[in-house]
């Protein structure tokens, strides 16, 4: 016996649109099909971890219950921006690692389809025309569009940009191809919200959003839920062979914040924080960037995906357009990054995305992704960023049975 | 140059209008608004310092689509001024990326926002290319 968790059961739902059912039955779907998925019921949990960002303070967790069963077990209703589905995994691994509890529930579900441009925008000023400073920097008026945009599109362009900046090597043409690179790859996760393939000229001309981010160079709003049960060593031991053989070993959980650096008052610091959640995964795992077979990295745009590259430690410092160029995170590359498609073509409901991209790892290393299936895949990483900051990272690894 | 009130309280007008900060006493880390401690080193000693006007473009974005209400296209810029990043849109020019690029100099500008019922004028504050 050891101090191990392993994620038991895990499942996620076709993301995409789903007019006919609303949160809770996301919810529901995901729940009961992680749970079928480990050959254990709601009985056999001793915690459940919920998160709905867009419904944070609706209590999914015990609407959860009321639908797939109320055992009166303790609820974390958790929002932590888009790594809240991360954040609620991790609420029930470190419930198990304490020893309180053997097995634990985690959720995350969103309905995003149609909710358009997120991030930005502000109430407008009342009719009666008098300027009138309010707010902590005494504006007049709104700032986005005046001050600098405050939208995600824009915010996570100026990521990317001031790598550009920094490292040099980026263009609009570079930051459209990470895009070509996912939508190739979507074309075989039959659970994907776009699964079509497009052509660099297609991405580059399609509706510019916020240059360098086209349409097609931006996360996917949509619907989704996904889940994941998790076990305690010892608990799994008395399991079938079968459950301990499919089981997946999670070799590091960690989650951090944005630490300050100069400049992160003006726009956000995704860096630090991911480059510190690397170093404390790659040493509670005792693996390192060459040892991942794949990796789901947080894509909400085409410019962020090229900053953790370097942020996660898969390439130099400031070799990240380089590393890319080479085609090494195409899925016969490498490292191969974001073999679901992504965010971009995969969909990002937000609360479910930080387990949606745990299943897909836990997928390929199971040996079950089917047509997409990265052969003999053994150790894998999943990354989310929720801006404001946080940063969950789970490095996975299959079982030796 | 009565009746004028500047978009954001850290905006000062006057004859050489320019941006000031709030710094701390101990690291030198720069606010743009109050902190009860700095959030580099936990001090509490705050001073206030103008930043500089010049500074280069470390990232932009052509922002061609926002939220409603939010005029486009505009150009979203970091401009580094002197170590101090500063957010602002970057004017009086071409919002293209064959005009706008990184590392282009640039100096503070401001412009009339609008005017309100009481004949006060919002002042605005951009960069603009310093070429
Ligand atoms: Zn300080």
């Amino acid at each position: 016996m050891s101090d191990d968790i392993w994620i038991l059961g895990i499942t996620m739902t076709k993301f995409g649109k789903h007019p006919d059912k609303d949160t809770v039955d996301l919810a529901s779907e995901a729940a009961m099909g992680a749970l079928a998925d480990g050959g254990v019921t709601m009985k056999d949990m001793g915690i459940l971890a919920a998160g709905c960002l867009m419904q944070s303070n609706a209590g999914i967790g015990q609407q959860l219950q009321k639908q797939i069963g109320q055992t009166g077990i303790p609820v974390y209703n958790v929002a932590n921006a888009c790594a809240t589905g991360a954040t609620a995994l991790r609420t029930a691994i470190m419930a198990v690692k304490s020893g309180e509890v053997d097995m634990g529930l985690a959720v995350g579900v969103e309905k995003l389809a149609g909710a358009g441009l997120l991030g930005g925008g502000g109430t407008p000023k009342s009719d009666k025309k008098e300027w009138s400073p309010s707010g902590r920097y005494g504006a007049v008026t709104n700032t986005d569009g005046r001050i600098g945009a405050a939208s995600m599109p824009a915010v996570f362009a100026q990521v990317g940009m001031e790598y550009g900046h920094k490292y040099g090597g980026t263009s609009f043409e570079l930051f459209a191809k990470i895009a070509e690179k996912n939508h190739a790859h979507s074309t075989l996760n039959p659970l994907a919200a776009y699964t079509k393939r497009m052509t660099l000229e297609e991405i580059m001309n399609d509706v510019m959003i916020a240059y360098p981010n086209t349409r097609s160079m931006c996360s996917a709003n949509c619907d989704g839920a996904a889940a994941a049960v998790v076990v305690s060593d010892a608990k799994l031991k008395t399991m079938s062979l079968e459950q301990q053989r499919r089981a997946i070993k999670v070799k590091a959980s960690i989650l951090t914040s944005d630490p300050y650096q100069e400049g992160c008052q003006v726009l956000p610091d995704v860096n630090t924080l991911t480059k510190n959640a690397a170093r404390l995964a790659y040493e509670a795992a005792g693996v390192g960037p060459e040892d991942l077979d794949l990796v789901e990295l947080h894509d909400c745009f085409a410019t962020a995906e090229l900053v953790h590259y370097d942020n996660l430690g898969l390439c130099e410092e400031g070799g990240a357009a380089d590393f890319f160029l080479s085609g090494a995170t195409w899925r016969d590359g490498k490292t191969p990054v974001n073999v679901s498609g992504g965010l971009e073509s995969k969909g990002h409901p937000i609360a479910a995305t930080g387990i949606a991209n745990i299943w897909e790892i836990c997928h390929h290393l199971r040996g079950e992704a089917g047509p997409r299936q990265i052969e003999g895949a053994k150790v894998g990483m999943a990354h989310v960023i929720g801006l404001g900051s946080a940063c969950g990272l789970h490095i996975l690894e299959k079982s030796g049975l | 140059m009565a009746n004028q009130i500047p978009l954001v309280d850290y905006l000062e007008l006057g004859d050489q209008p320019h941006l000031k900060a709030l710094e701390c006493t101990s690291c030198g880390a720069r606010y743009f608004d109050r902190r009860n401690a700095c959030a580099s080193c936990s001090g509490t000693d705050f001073r206030s310092v103008a930043v500089p006007n010049d500074g280069i473009v470390k990232a932009f974005s052509i922002v061609t689509f926002a939220a409603p209400g939010v005029p486009v296209p505009f150009v979203s810029a970091i401009i580094d001024c002197d170590g101090t990043s500063v957010r602002g849109n970057i004017i009086n020019c071409e919002p293209s990326p064959e005009v706008v690029t990184l590392g282009m100099p640039v100096r503070l500008a401001t412009y009339v926002l609008g005017t309100d019922d009481h004949g006060v004028e919002a002042i605005g504050f951009g960069f603009e290319p310093a070429n």
